[in-house]
């Protein structure tokens, strides 16, 4: 009887916890009922053959790679090297693009991207270029949206933990860096207990010029020691503000999770960049000695050159007045977002539950009015209330990031309440919310931090999986979740993993670039130094020590593919040109025991390898893109003779 | 006969279409060609339907080992076709001139129809030949020898008109524009010769 009992008790008890744990599993698409009822499998399936609506360019985080996916199926479609060694196509590793992870510290082989930003033009976005920030060792690249290549990487002087930055102005004017430590400038050796004062901020204003896209620092505004988050361009009504989040602004240099909390506000900076920029053209500022490395790849040559840089022209605030204001906003705001019109800043205050809206529109009669509250090292700080259009009492916890669809919405994300929230702009009310999967940082709307967002799909990208997909051991991927923005009611449409910490993401319409992206470089533009446009310059030059193998590939082989006469002690360059002028057919290169990675040729490219060969004997090498029905015959014999060997250069194909 | 006359100047002059459009094209898709390659044959050479597209056929060719793709100077028939094309729209449109003066009769229409016929069928017959002999004559050391069923060595020539399965290729062979228009001028020379007759017999 007891042992029945038991039993029974067992069963009940088994059963709560099988229903339990299918509530969990549905935790998405409960709601719902299910994708296949709701029709929301058909919203992102993209049959065979068929291909998304638009982009999205998804930050790679400590990768140091920027993201291409497609919305609305969350396909990855490629992973853009940019302040990484990238083995796969040898981004890094080749001769040609080593300079372009060239800082004032020497070679850095990676760094941790945040933020990308499409260029825009008149406000909306133009679909030239992305800009991503290195936050580590800071720098600004510039990523082509026509080869889909890095083009350009500048560094950043005075400046450390490159993190309220790379956003773009309305006609790409500028892209912006901000520091997010402050650090004695210019650096030097001192007690990090005198930071209070000491310390300071450089938010930079990196000229963009129009045609090429090339970055130069226009100036540096040299700020207090505050940490500046995250900034915003104003936009429309706005256009030519910038707005700067800021925390710490007790200005601690320790223990920052407890004493950089302390203020009841921090402030976000409001800064009139047009004036500025109206200063520093009539001669302002004070040229400052600064190292800093601004590496350019060139498209024609195949090939990035660094420069060193020794000068930075420093703006400071007290030297411009009526430039800088301070809106205070509450507890350490992160996110610092324009609305589509430039009326309202939202910043939000991570630490607190409720988002706080400032009116540009109030501030500028603020300031006509100096109704100040006081000042911080100069720069006068704005009354609150004299501000503020605004408050979204959200229910959540811990706002991070909005952005906008463009019929009047905002959506903010909430970090430790996991979930997106919808609000009316003007109204401030809540219309909406949804769970995100899980602690979500920023969100993305195509378009959605432009004038004219393309708002259709929201993805949230979260920092935390668990449970998500299937494990993978203690490191998973992290994951993104897109919603369905075009309803009054968000849906949650589909779970994707992405890959290093997805920090932002930037997105548009497919046609804004489909078009536009290359399907080859022209062999016949090719101005690389060591190419060959034509097998029969094939050849193979010692100079002193070095070799330089000039040589060609098209399928299905190495033209010359027997080498001879390389000694030990050599430095053997492989200058590898491609001589396909066929879409998607690349050629690999690799040499056994080259202490390198891979080079992957693009049709009509070229690409060097370099080779220091330790052992005498022959040995291989082969191609490793699998090009053709006789890819595995592409592949060539070099023989390596000893140092003092008299062996003179010979080389051919197809000889026996 | 006005009418005829300037129906058979107007039908010769057609035939210097072929200097503007492509007479021909022969086009091969494959599942992982999902844009054809394709060659449009002009009467002085050939060139591809996207810049580098004679570049890629040579290049897939190599492996069944067929000969590159013949440059302007590499056939005779580059240069005779152009001069042949010139001298038969001068003499129709001259002798429909002389027609429309008066000093011809419409026989000569359909006498230029018929010398014009015989040209086109004598290059038609010469384009056959070359897309056999094409197709047909590979280099002994290719890097694929493909059998038929029966035996025989595979041939490629692409097919004179329509469609033809080539490996894994499907080859479509049409005229264009330039083609087209030497149909039509020939027809409308044909036509100015009933013309003619009709309006000799009224008078």
């Amino acid at each position: 009887m007891k042992i029945k009992q038991i039993k029974l008790y067992a069963a009940i008890a088994t059963s709560f916890l099988m229903v339990n744990c299918g509530n969990q599993g549905d935790a998405g698409t409960q709601k719902s009922g299910g994708a296949l009822n709701s029709g929301i499998a058909e919203k992102v399936y993209i049959a065979p053959g068929e291909r998304d609506e638009q982009y999205a360019f998804i930050s790679g985080g400590y990768s140091g790679n920027l993201l291409v996916y497609g919305l609305p199926s969350g396909r990855l479609f490629k992973e853009i090297p940019v302040f990484s060694q990238f083995a796969t196509s040898g981004y890094g590793y080749s001769e040609e693009t080593k300079p372009m992870l060239n800082t004032s510290f020497g070679f850095v082989p990676w760094d941790d991207l945040h933020h990308p930003d499409i260029s825009q033009t008149k406000g909306e976005l133009d679909g030239r270029w992305v800009f991503v920030n290195g936050n580590n060792t800071p720098r600004i690249a510039r990523v082509s949206l026509s080869t889909f290549e890095t083009e350009e990487i500048i560094e950043v002087p005075n400046s450390a933990g490159n993190h309220s930055s790379s956003f773009v102005t309305e006609n790409s004017e500028y892209v912006i860096a901000g520091t997010r430590f402050s650090v004695p400038v210019p650096q030097r050796d001192m007690p990090i207990k005198e930071y209070k004062s000491n310390f300071k901020g450089a938010l930079t204003f990196i000229e963009v010029e129009p045609e090429h896209g090339h970055m130069d620092i226009k100036f540096q505004l040299i700020m207090p020691g505050f940490n500046y988050d995250l900034s915003h361009p104003g936009r429309d009504k706005s256009h030519g503000w910038f707005f700067f989040s800021t925390y710490n602004t007790e200005e601690a240099s320790s223990l920052l999770e407890v004493n950089a909390s302390q203020n009841d506000k921090d402030f976000i900076a409001a800064i009139n960049w047009k004036k500025i920029e109206e200063y520093v053209n009539n001669g302002g500022g004070t040229k400052m000695p600064a190292k800093y490395a601004h590496n350019v790849y060139d498209e024609s040559t195949h090939t990035g050159t660094s420069t060193m840089k020794d000068e930075v022209l420093t703006v400071n605030p007290s030297d411009v007045p009526g430039a800088i204001f301070l809106l205070p906003t509450p507890k350490s705001p992160h996110g610092c977002d324009v609305d589509p019109s430039g009326q309202y800043i939202i910043g939000s205050g991570k630490l607190s539950a409720d988002l706080t809206i400032h009116s540009f529109d109030k501030m500028i009669a603020a300031i006509d009015a100096e109704k100040f509250d006081g000042e911080a090292y100069g720069i006068p700080v704005l009354k609150f209330e004299e501000v503020l259009a605004g408050t979204v009492k959200s229910g959540g916890l811990g706002p991070l990031h909005t952005e906008f669809d463009g019929k009047g919405n905002a959506y903010t994300t909430f970090f430790i309440s996991s979930e997106v929230v919808k609000w009316k702009l003007g109204t401030w009310e809540v219309v909406d919310r949804k769970p995100t999967y899980y602690s979500v940082g920023h969100l993305m709307i195509p378009g959605g931090n432009s004038r004219k967002p393309h708002g259709k799909y929201l993805v949230a990208l979260n920092k935390i999986t668990k449970d998500r997909y299937l494990p993978t051991g203690p490191e998973m991927e992290h994951s993104a979740q897109i919603y369905d923005i075009s309803g009054e009611k968000m849906e949650l449409l589909l779970d994707f993993p992405t890959h290093g910490e997805p920090h932002y993401a930037a997105g548009c319409d497919a046609d804004l670039i489909v078009n536009n992206s290359k399907k080859i470089y022209r062999l016949d533009e090719n101005k690389h130094p060591y190419a060959i446009t034509s097998p029969d310059q094939a050849k193979v030059v010692r100079e002193g020590n070095e070799v330089h193998i000039y040589m060609s590939t098209i399928r299905s082989h190495f033209t010359p593919d027997n080498i001879e006469g390389i000694k030990i002690g050599d430095k053997v360059y492989f200058h590898i040109t491609n001589h396909e002028q066929d879409f998607d057919v690349p050629h690999g290169f690799a040499m056994i025991g080259a202490k390198t990675s891979e080079i992957l040729v693009m049709p009509g490219q070229t690409k060097t390898s370099l080779w220091e060969p330790s052992r005498v004997g022959v040995w291989p090498f082969y191609c490793t893109d699998f090009c053709s029905a006789l890819h595995q015959e592409m592949q060539g014999y070099i023989r390596v003779s000893p140092a003092n060997s008299d062996l003179e250069l010979s080389w051919s194909l197809g000889e026996d | 006969m006005k009418k005829a006359s300037i129906l058979m100047i107007l039908g010769s002059a057609f035939i210097l279409g072929l200097f503007v459009f492509p007479m021909w094209n022969i086009r091969l898709g494959a599942p992982q060609y999902p844009e054809p390659l394709g060659i449009d044959i002009y009467i002085n050479g050939l060139q591809g339907e996207n810049e580098f597209d004679i570049k890629n056929i040579d290049g897939l060719n190599h492996y069944i080992g067929m000969k590159i793709l013949p440059k302007p100077d590499d056939m005779w028939e580059f240069s005779v076709f152009p001069l042949v094309i010139s001298i038969m729209a001068g003499l129709g449109i001259c002798i429909g001139l002389l027609g429309f003066l008066d000093k011809l009769s419409h026989n000569w229409f359909l006498f230029w129809f018929i010398l014009m016929s015989v040209f086109g069928v004598l290059g038609i017959y010469d384009f056959s030949q070359w897309l056999v002999e094409y197709g047909t004559e590979l280099d002994p050391n290719a890097i694929m020898k493909l059998m038929n069923p029966d035996g025989t060595p595979m041939k490629y020539n692409p097919p004179l008109f329509g469609h033809k399965k080539l490996l894994n290729f499907d080859a479509f062979s049409y005229p264009r524009l330039g083609g087209i228009m030497l149909w039509a001028g020939m027809m409308i020379t044909l036509f100015a010769y009933f013309v003619g007759r009709k309006s000799l017999k009224k008078s």
